[in-house]
């Protein structure tokens, strides 16, 4: 993709373009990735703890016991991302807070708490899934045709 | 045991996340869209529940968690109702994590002022 994009560009922008990445910072990617696993497996630690305190204090079975933990973890965020600190974690850990179900309830809660200034209607109520729509979307959509050949193949007598 | 299993699975699926951010620059909306398609994707194929009895939180924390579920509601509703069922019981199960976001949200405005 990067090469079609050069080939378009006239030649001085296309020697701008290269000495612009000789120049680009390398991203530390071994450093970050282990930073990601250490900050990734502790949420999902707590999670776990969570998840056992459900389990033995509410009756809930492994599978379900995810509802409540997740909806736990949410409202930790909220705690976190309200008083600024987890924006600072994020900085740090990268993907680490960003792909377990926190990171997914701070661009939600973040995105609240930014557009309430244009009023609770179209600040945060139009905004609220700014940058959590794509998940959704997605999430829904791909779920959707799972779901969609399962069924039918079961109709059909396939599996 | 559970609790070893948890994180070491957990930091694995974020190390995969970091990967996509630093290896291929992909934004961390394409990301997590690309983490929950293949959640909802391995759900499809079965092995998504076993990760779960073997890892606990580990598999439900992260986001490739919100596809499996999705996908588990819509196959729930449509064993009772057949095809229809897909769109009816899409969020049946999944409900907590999407109102959680949305109440939790909207508390957060109303408490908390924006900073910086």
């Amino acid at each position: 993709m990067a090469d079609k994009k050069k080939k378009n560009l006239p030649p001085i922008a296309q020697k701008y373009q290269s000495f612009q990445d000789k120049r680009e910072v390398k991203r530390p990617v071994v450093k970050n990735c282990i930073k990601a696993f250490f900050v990734g497996g502790f949420i999902c630690f707590i999670g776990q703890l969570i998840t056992t305190f459900y389990i033995h204090f509410f009756h809930f079975t492994e599978q379900t016991a995810g509802n409540p933990t997740v909806a736990t973890l949410i409202f930790i965020t909220m705690l976190l991302t309200g008083f600024g600190v987890y924006d600072r974690f994020g900085q740090f850990a990268g993907a680490g807070t960003a792909v377990p179900v926190t990171g997914f309830g701070n661009a939600v809660i973040s995105a609240c708490i930014e557009h309430r200034t244009e009023g609770f209607v179209l600040g945060v109520g139009g905004n609220m899934f700014k940058l959590a729509g794509s998940v959704v979307l997605f999430g829904v959509f791909s779920a959707f045709v799972v779901a969609l050949i399962k069924t039918l193949l079961s109709n059909w007598g396939v599996i | 045991m559970i609790f070893f299993w948890a994180f070491v699975v957990g930091g694995i699926i974020c190390v995969i996340g970091q990967i996509m951010f630093d290896v291929f620059k992909l934004s961390p909306g394409h990301t997590l869209s690309i983490l929950v398609v293949a959640g909802a994707i391995l759900d499809g194929l079965g092995w998504y529940d076993p990760l779960i009895d073997f890892a606990g939180a580990g598999a439900t924390v992260p986001i490739t968690n919100f596809g499996n579920s999705l996908v588990h509601g819509a196959m729930q509703e449509a064993d009772k109702h057949g095809i229809i069922g897909v769109i009816t019981g899409m969020f049946e199960v999944t409900s907590s994590g999407i109102s959680a976001a949305i109440i939790f949200g909207f508390i957060g405005a109303l408490l908390f002022k924006p900073k910086g």
